[in-house]
């Protein structure tokens, strides 16, 4: 089984295609450059190395948030257009869990932080069982401090990865009372190829969409949809 | 028989999204539009987040709808046009890494298209005999542009906006005098019912640039006469308001297109963009145009609103003329024409 694994949901960019237990080819950029400018080159790229006949993949697998909401269109939008040009269905990786699996193995809690402005993070609290990865709090986006609480209850040591575990850095410093670790650069940030792999285990569930129906899971409501609950709200009461 | 050039094209630049299927520039084998004004309307104008977000739901959609209309498939399509500006950045991103998608994964080429530029072309669609040079004014939402197009991708630009866009003018007013938005279609209907003569409003001159265009002065002027004559306790006649701001408007754009025909001895000239679907403005241009011994020409409304039909005729031009975008390809939300 063929997955071409597409992540654009922060600051990274990834492309990855695996096949069955195998890692063909991962290309990782983390650099200021748009998205929009380097993540069709990269995965260019990587099919010509590779020599990838692309009607041989057997799914697209995005990781289709929470994240950078442009980010994520970007990454979405990418797989839609192969999709709709391969005639191929779409696997919506969420993204927590697929940062999540680059820790794959450990006995520890993992809890991937993106920053997600406002001291929030869209994060999630993570344990493998059995080499399965099961969510204890699944991904959401929450204060920091609601879950470094969470973390805190679960009195067990933890590992940090996301580009929000420098972020809150010293609000973990200040407020996490169980041991923690962060984990180092080969790991830390998203990665195609754990998208590809949590792909590949979600489509052999069935968790896979037509290309048309697919779209990324913001986990927050636009600022103008916001601001008009709010201000409904205020009336209501 | 000449060869059928087949272009496939995504239009994604505000708050439609559309896909069209143009062959040669000029004949339109589908055109299909989807769009979110019922959505924007709760909020008084676009919102870029929600258009964005509505953009990457519908637009697989969109395509295939095009595809089918038109009785093709992708194996058929000789090139891929998309706009990549002027625009709201996160909306025209979905068309672009949508279209780059597509181009890449099936071997495509790709040509990026400037959202002027198409409405423009929209042009080309229903006049087979429309060629350069010609005059064109665009008139939209975001938009206010005087153009002489000297060839086929050739533009130089007479004048423009200093300020507010014709059709955002439009918009604020209708907002001011309670017709909601969007403000051209609600001022025109209304303004049958008005007098144009009722309120004299400024004809607004750019001093230091002949066919630049300047609106703000126009709507600070129309909420001046609201606010005294809620002073004086005076009520305002909501249609006379409508009627004599878009005869000012018109005037001003008719008078601009008027002295540039004149100038550059310009014997067609057209219009284009959502606002040129206004029956009073296109019947005073059409009037002018007599006047002058000028062929006159229009696209249909659903050619002058957001479409892809026009991406793709214009499309066609730069593709035969050898431009190709890349699949580092970005949106540009800033655009300038002839870039």
């Amino acid at each position: 089984m063929k997955i071409l694994a597409i992540d654009s949901s922060g600051l990274v960019a990834s492309v990855a295609v695996t096949e069955d237990d195998n890692l063909l080819g991962e290309y990782t950029m983390n650099y200021k450059k748009t998205h929009s400018q380097t993540l069709l080159p990269m995965l260019e790229e990587l099919a010509g190395m590779i020599e990838l006949d692309l009607n041989s993949i057997d799914a697209i697998a995005v990781s289709g948030g929470p994240g950078s909401f442009t980010g994520l269109r970007i990454g979405s939008a990418t797989a839609k257009g192969l999709g709709l040009a391969l005639n191929k269905k779409i696997v919506n990786v969420p993204t927590v869990d697929a940062l999540a699996m680059n820790l794959w193995g450990t006995d520890k809690l993992v809890c991937p932080l993106m920053d997600a402005r406002r001291q929030q993070a869209y994060t999630g609290v993570y344990e493998f069982a059995d080499g399965k990865l099961s969510a204890l709090v699944p991904q959401c986006a929450v204060g920091i401090e609601e879950i470094i609480a969470k973390i805190n209850g679960f009195r067990r040591e933890v590992i940090f990865l996301g580009d929000g575990a420098e972020v809150f850095a010293e609000y973990i410093a200040e407020n996490c009372s169980v041991p923690y670790s962060f984990a180092p650069a080969h790991m830390n940030k998203q990665r195609g190829a754990s998208v590809a792999v949590l792909g590949g285990i979600l489509y052999r569930e069935g968790k896979a969409e037509d290309a048309a129906q697919h779209k990324p899971e913001y986990l927050r409501l636009s600022q103008a949809e916001r601001e008009r609950q709010e201000h409904a709200r205020d009336f209501t009461i | 028989m000449e060869k059928e050039i087949k272009i496939l094209a995504i239009e994604s630049s505000c708050d439609e999204t559309a896909a069209a299927v143009v062959v040669n520039g000029r004949d339109m084998r589908s055109n299909v539009i989807s769009s979110q004004i019922d959505l924007h309307t709760l909020y008084g104008g676009v919102v870029p987040e929600i258009a964005s977000r509505k953009h990457i739901e519908k637009i697989n959609q969109v395509i295939e709808q095009a595809l089918s209309d038109a009785g093709v498939t992708l194996d058929d399509i000789d090139a891929i046009g998309v706009t990549y500006g002027p625009g709201l950045v996160g909306a025209l991103l979905v068309g672009v890494a949508e279209a780059k998608a597509i181009s890449f994964a099936k071997g495509i080429p790709l040509v990026g298209v400037h959202h002027i530029e198409g409405h423009i072309s929209a042009n080309y669609i229903e006049n087979p005999d429309l060629e350069p040079p010609f005059l064109c004014l665009v008139v939209s939402g975001g938009h206010t542009h005087l153009v002489k197009v000297a060839d086929y991708g050739e533009y130089v630009i007479l004048g423009r906006t200093r300020d507010d866009a014709a059709g955002e003018a439009f918009d604020k007013v209708a907002r001011a005098i309670g017709l909601g938005y969007p403000g051209g279609p609600k001022i025109e209907k209304v303004s049958h019912e008005g007098n144009p003569d009722a309120v004299a409003f400024p004809r607004a001159k750019v001093a230091d640039g002949v066919y630049d265009f300047s609106f703000s002065g126009l709507k600070s002027a129309v909420l001046n006469y609201l606010n005294g004559c809620k002073m004086k306790g005076e009520q305002i006649v909501q249609a006379d308001v409508a009627a004599s701001f878009q005869k000012s408007v018109t005037d001003v754009l008719v008078e601009h297109a008027a002295n540039a025909i004149e100038q550059y001895h310009m014997d067609k000239f057209a219009i284009a963009g959502g606002v040129a679907s206004n029956g009073t403005i296109r019947q005073a241009m059409a009037l002018m145009c007599e006047e002058k011994g000028v062929k006159f020409y229009h696209p249909s409304p659903i050619l002058c609103t957001d479409n892809a039909a026009m991406i793709g005729a214009a499309a066609y031009y730069d593709f035969i003329a050898g431009k190709r975008a890349g699949m580092d390809l970005n949106a540009v939300p800033n655009l300038k024409l002839g870039e």
